[in-house]
Order: structure tokens, then C-alpha cells, then sequence
């Protein structure tokens, strides 16, 4: 196991080469000059040549492209991605900064996700047709294809603005530093409530549906009836033998989410003003902030990468009949 | 001559009354704006001009097509009976789907009024005037969606904006799946280091999580419309691509393949004639849901303030707009976002339709 993942881990180097070489040459195709990694380029203009050349031979933009490259990567794989423009501070150290906020919301969703789209979508599968059934596929269905940003307003608006049962932003009230060390717990969790909920429903009814439908699929298999024939009451039938098969792909896919995990929330960090990764990264976009953007993309694409390896090693894992090879195993 | 009637008379129940019910709905837009229509002659704005041919040619087409298809009807001998054609199988499964059925309609209403927008909008999306007065006003009749904080009406901007969110999916999506398929069918076809090579690409490009790739994008190229449409395409193709090399790679040593080939078929032909068909119909539904994603993922930049910028109408910047007046004027905000939702939900259903209907499985459903 340990000597597959390290093969694994040797073949996506190349696979990992080529994500940083793509966003070397991305910035490289911005329209403008390479130099508008380090200097933005509205403040080119004002500031004196020699400066600029000055600082163009400090950050090797004098040297031919190859050089160029070379020196990318070795800063990469040290873990210096620059400085931000904006923020005038090391990249590396924003991240650091960025990156607990959003966990707080994703690991979370995705334990929402579990909770709730797994166990409604077996209900909905061993109850199929029925009313509840009926109202869980037509309403994840909708819940899912509406986009995430208008339902997180429109929840806002009911449940913040309408009601105000919950806050509408930021992760903590103004007044937080004079609450008692359990009144902040509480503070943090009551600014939670309506991020996480949002995009937790929208996760869940993803997961709900897929779930439904890979479980009908297993109650059809024939180990089920086997199991119902040797009499076994139908609540061991269904929760040892069916939704344990049914589990498998669903590893696989929580495996995948891993980059979910740091990119996933961007949209909703937007909404709630919430200081993590999401948001870094779109004021970088939209500031053109190309230190930020580079350092994100290159993360999420390696979490990525990461996320397939880890399915993988997931699946060989909960299912049997899979091994590392491809071939199957005896059973 | 008249559309439809031709076909109601023959039995062709359900042409008779699509082509009728159609022709209506053009005659009665060219009624209610006829000053409208006729203006549109003497201006240069090529929308205008757009709409207007539009409805020109919807009529002729209608007139002409019934005319045609009726004396092509008449000519030929009544059939025996139906051909079961898997076309014609997967269509009639589709028919059954009562609300993939009515998602189709809801689109094809939608794409209508986005591309007769400067017809149909009851005021300019644009024009800012005595803005104290008409700013945040509510749903009224005179503003059917109220005004945003300029005075603008929404109803007419959602319209506008109804020709931008869906014209950049569709089209993102065509641009994705055009390109997919012509890489995928390559590699799929060509085998060997070819496609070896080729895959490696893919493999980077999927690499990057499709919102940030997207993100990246607009980072550093100047996001319009053309551009944006590029983006999207360019974000999406690598999945169309793996899946029609996997079916190439597959169907390539089939017997048909192999008889195409014996006969001298040459390669081009091969592909667009034989092996692009068979791997068709998870592509169309594919495709679906992709427009789905597109339409999503542009909203959702513009939203962001990354995509379409105001002052130009696309449903994702007004929901952006109307999130500062939440508290004041929740209708910025509701109804375009509204007007998203109901395209994504049809858009999902059609694609769960045509899945459903192209489901080769479900043949064999019947007997279990």
C-alpha cells in the first residue's frame, strides 16, 4: 500500500510539473508585462525607470525565459509565491491566514452533507415513490440547480434581514471581544449557521439524489434478495448489506472534494464577507493581484490531483473486489 | 396556407397545433408592436435588426414549411406502420416526461423573448431619468419588477439580461463540446503516442478545479463577452474530450468500424459518419446539463463583479446590485435571480429527460 501511493505519488509529478508550468505561462500571456507579476502595472508609469530596471533585475526579468522558469519553480517548491500587490505581504502568509477561516466552513458542510444527503437519500430509496420520496427528489432537485449565490441572499433575506434570527455577515459581532470565552464560542457558531446551511443544503441535495439512485440500483443486486431469502430482518438487509455497497462510490467522492475543502466556498465567503481562501481569491482577481491568483490556482490544482489520489487509495479500501492494480482481487 | 391548419386536417394533431399555437404568438408580437417592428427598419443597431428579421422569417418559415410539409404528406402513401427507430423510441420516452416536456417550452419561451428583447421590453434597460423619483420603486404595473437604484426598469433589464446569460451558455457550451469532441475523436481514433500525448494535456487542464481555472482566466484576460464565452468553453472541454476518446478507443474495434474501413471509407468519414453518431447520445445529454453549468458559472462570475460588468444587464450583476438593498428593495435582488433559477431548474430537467429517454438500460426495465 504504503510503496503504491509513493509510485502514485512519483507519476503525478509531471502531472504536478505541468500544472505550475501552465500558470508560469499564464501570466506570461496577460496582456502587459511579465512585470506586472511584481510592480502593478498602473504604478509602472509613476515610478521612475531605473527603478523599474532595478527591480527587474532583482526578480531576474532580465534574464532569458528558461532562467526565468527555472528560478518559478524553485520558489514554488520553497513555498514563496511572492508578494502580494495589495496586500503588500507575503503571500504564503495570507494563505496561512485565509485558509482556517474556510476549513471552518467546508469541513463543516461536508459534514452536513454526510449527516443529512446520505440519510435522505436511503430513506428516499427504501420509501421510493412515496410522498417523502417524491418531495426529496423534486425539491433536491430544485434546491440544486438554483444558483448557490441567490440562495444564499434569499435565505439571508428571510432569516437575517426579515427575522434576524442570524447575522448577516462576518464571522464574529462587533461587540465579540467582551464576550466571555463561551459566549465567543457561541458568537462564532450563531455566524456560522447561515453559511454553512446554505451551501450544506445544496450539497446535501447533490448527495441526496446521487445516493438515491445508487441505492435502487443495489436493492436490485442479488446479494439483496439473497439476504432477504436467508431471512434476515429487512433493517440488517438494508443497512449491512445494501447501503454499505451503495457507500462505495460516495467515497470516492468525498475523496474528489478535497479540494473542495479550500476552494469550494468562494461564492459564499463572497456573500458573508467570511476572510478566507474564496474571497482572497476573487479581490485578487478582481485587483489583479497576480501572486494571489497564482498561488490558489497552483493549490487547488495540486489538492486536486491529491483528492484523485486519495479516492483511489479509498476505494481499494472499501471495496474488496478492487485492487491497487486494476485487476480484481480473488474474492 | 395557413400554418398548422394544413396538419390538423391531415391528423398531425400535435405539428398542426405547435405550428398554429407559433404563428400566433409572431402575429400577435408584431400586432402589440407593430411601431416598435417597423422602427427597427431605420435603425442601425443590429439587435434591432435581429429581432425584427426574426419575426419575418418565423412567419415566412412557418407559411413555407406548412405549405411544403403538407404536400409532402399528401403525396405519399399512408405507412403500414411506424418505424421503431431508437430515434424515435428515446423521442417518445422523452414525450412521456411530462416535465421535461415543459422544461423544453419554458426554454424555447425564454430564448424567444431574449432574442426579441428590443421588441418586447416595455422600457430602454439604459435610461436613467428623474432618478429620485423612480429609484427602488416596488413591482408595479407600470415596472412589472420594480426599478433597481437608478430607476431602471427590471423587467426590461431582466430581458436584456435574459439575451446575455443564455446566448454566452449556449454558446460556451457549443465551444466546449465542439472542441472536446474534434480532440477526444483524434486521440480516440489515432491511438498509439498520439493519444497518449494528447491525454497528458487533458489531465493538466482537468487538474485545475473548473471555478478557479475559470477564475485564473479572468484574472488576466480582459473579461467581454467574446472572451468570456471562450473562458467557459475553455474550462469544460477536457471532460467531453476523455469521455469520446474512451468510446472511440472502444467502438474503434467493432465490427462496423472495421467493415467502413475495409471498404476504403476514409478516416474523416469514418469518424463523422459512424463512430460520432454511436457516441452521441450521452454527449447530447451531457450537453444539457452543460448549458446548465455555463449559464451558472457566468452568472456566477458576474455576480463576483468578474464577469459581464454593469452598466451592460446580465441576471448575475443584478443580483450583485440588488445584494446592497436587501433591506430596502428585495426585488434587485429576487427576481433575476428568480428568472436563473427557473432556466437551471429547466435546463436540469430537460437533461434528466433526455437521460432518461437515451437510457439504453431502461429498454430492458420493461421486462424486469
Amino acid at each position: 500500500m504504503a510503496r503504491y501511493i509513493l509510485k502514485r505519488l512519483l507519476q503525478s509529478i509531471p502531472l504536478l510539473l505541468g500544472i505550475v508550468t501552465v500558470t508560469f505561462f499564464m501570466i506570461r500571456l496577460a496582456p502587459g508585462d511579465p512585470m506586472g507579476m511584481y510592480l502593478e502595472p498602473q504604478r509602472q508609469r509613476q515610478v521612475d525607470p531605473e527603478v523599474i530596471e532595478l527591480i527587474r533585475k532583482r526578480y531576474g526579468l532580465d534574464q532569458p525565459i528558461h532562467v526565468q522558469y527555472v528560478r518559478w519553480i524553485a520558489n514554488v517548491v520553497r513555498g514563496d509565491f511572492g508578494e502580494s500587490f495589495r496586500h503588500r505581504r507575503p503571500v504564503n502568509r495570507l494563505l496561512a491566514e485565509a485558509i482556517p477561516y474556510t476549513l471552518q466552513l467546508t469541513v463543516l458542510v461536508l459534514l452536513f452533507d454526510a449527516l443529512f444527503g446520505i440519510a435522505l437519500g436511503i430513506i428516499s430509496a427504501v420509501k421510493q415513490y412515496s410522498a417523502l420520496d417524491k418531495t426529496v427528489t423534486l425539491s433536491s432537485l430544485i434546491i440544486y440547480a438554483i444558483p448557490g449565490f441567490w440562495l444564499a441572499l434569499m435565505l439571508v433575506l428571510v432569516f437575517s434581514v426579515q427575522v434576524n434570527w442570524f447575522p448577516t455577515s462576518q464571522t464574529r459581532s462587533m461587540d465579540y471581544d467582551f464576550l466571555s470565552s463561551g459566549g465567543k464560542v457561541l458568537d462564532r457558531l450563531w455566524h456560522l449557521v447561515l453559511p454553512v446551511f446554505v451551501m450544506g443544503v445544496a450539497s446535501a441535495a447533490g448527495t441526496a439524489r446521487y445516493m438515491r439512485n445508487r441505492l435502487l440500483e443495489v436493492l436490485n443486486e442479488e446479494y439483496v434478495v439473497a439476504a432477504r431469502a436467508r431471512g434476515f430482518p429487512e433493517r440488517t438487509v438494508i443497512v449491512k448489506h445494501a447501503v454499505r455497497n451503495a457507500l462505495i462510490p460516495i467515497v470516492t467522492i468525498y475523496g474528489l472534494s478535497l479540494p473542495f475543502l479550500l476552494g469550494g466556498a468562494t461564492i459564499i465567503e463572497s456573500i458573508f464577507a467570511w476572510p478566507g481562501m474564496g474571497r482572497l481569491t476573487v479581490e485578487a482577481v478582481g485587483g489583479r493581484d497576480y501572486p494571489i491568483i497564482m498561488a490558489t490556482t497552483m493549490m487547488a490544482a495540486t489538492l486536486t490531483v491529491l483528492g484523485n489520489l486519495l479516492a483511489d487509495v479509498a476505494l481499494t479500501v472499501v471495496d474488496p473486489r478492487v485492487s491497487l492494480e486494476g485487476k480484481p482481487r480473488a474474492p | 396556407m395557413v400554418p398548422g391548419v394544413g396538419h390538423l386536417v391531415l391528423g398531425r394533431r400535435q405539428l398542426g397545433v405547435h405550428l398554429l399555437v407559433y404563428t400566433l404568438i409572431v402575429l400577435g408580437v408584431l400586432g402589440w408592436r407593430w411601431g416598435r417592428f417597423a422602427h427597427a427598419f431605420t435603425t442601425t443597431a443590429v439587435d434591432q435588426w435581429v429581432a425584427a428579421l426574426f419575426l419575418v422569417a418565423s412567419l415566412v418559415g412557418a407559411v413555407g414549411f406548412s405549405v411544403w410539409d403538407v404536400r409532402r404528406i399528401a403525396r405519399r402513401p399512408a405507412r403500414p406502420h411506424e418505424g421503431k427507430s431508437p430515434m424515435r423510441i428515446a423521442m417518445r420516452r422523452f414525450r412521456a416526461n411530462a416535465l421535461a416536456v415543459a422544461s423544453v417550452y419554458v426554454i424555447l419561451l425564454l430564448y424567444l423573448v431574449a432574442i426579441l428583447a428590443p421588441l418586447l421590453a416595455p422600457h430602454d434597460p439604459a435610461t436613467i431619468e428623474h432618478v429620485l423619483e423612480t429609484r427602488y420603486l416596488a413591482p408595479s404595473w407600470a415596472h412589472l419588477m420594480g426599478t433597481d437604484e437608478f430607476g431602471r426598469d427590471l423587467l426590461s433589464r431582466a430581458i436584456y439580461g435574459a439575451r446575455i446569460s443564455l446566448s454566452i451558455g449556449l454558446l460556451a457550451m457549443l465551444v466546449a463540446k465542439l472542441i472536446g469532441t474534434t480532440y477526444g475523436a483524434i486521440a480516440g481514433y489515432a491511438g498509439g503516442w498520439v493519444d497518449n500525448v494528447m491525454m497528458r494535456a487533458v489531465d493538466v487542464v482537468i487538474a485545475f478545479p473548473t471555478f478557479y481555472l475559470m477564475l485564473m482566466l479572468v484574472g488576466v484576460f480582459e473579461a467581454n463577452i467574446l472572451v468570456l464565452v471562450l473562458i467557459l468553453g475553455l474550462t469544460a472541454w477536457p471532460g467531453t474530450a476523455r469521455f469520446i476518446r474512451g468510446e472511440f478507443l472502444s467502438l474503434k474495434e467493432q465490427e462496423f468500424i472495421e467493415s467502413a474501413r475495409g471498404i476504403g471509407l476514409p478516416p474523416y468519414r469514418i469518424i463523422l459518419k459512424h463512430l460520432i453518431p454511436s457516441a452521441l447520445s450521452p454527449v447530447l445529454v451531457s450537453a444539457a446539463f452543460s448549458v446548465a453549468g455555463m449559464i451558472g458559472a457566468e452568472a456566477g462570475l458576474s455576480f463576483l463583479g468578474l464577469g459581464i460588468r454593469p452598466p451592460t444587464p446580465s441576471w448575475g450583476n443584478m443580483v450583485s446590485a440588488g445584494q446592497d438593498a436587501l433591506l430596502v428593495a428585495w426585488w434587485v435582488a429576487f427576481f433575476p435571480g428568480a428568472l436563473l433559477a427557473a432556466v437551471l431548474i429547466s435546463f436540469s430537467l430537460l437533461a434528466d429527460g433526455l437521460r432518461d429517454a437515451l437510457d439504453p438500460k431502461a429498454l430492458m426495465r420493461r421486462y424486469v
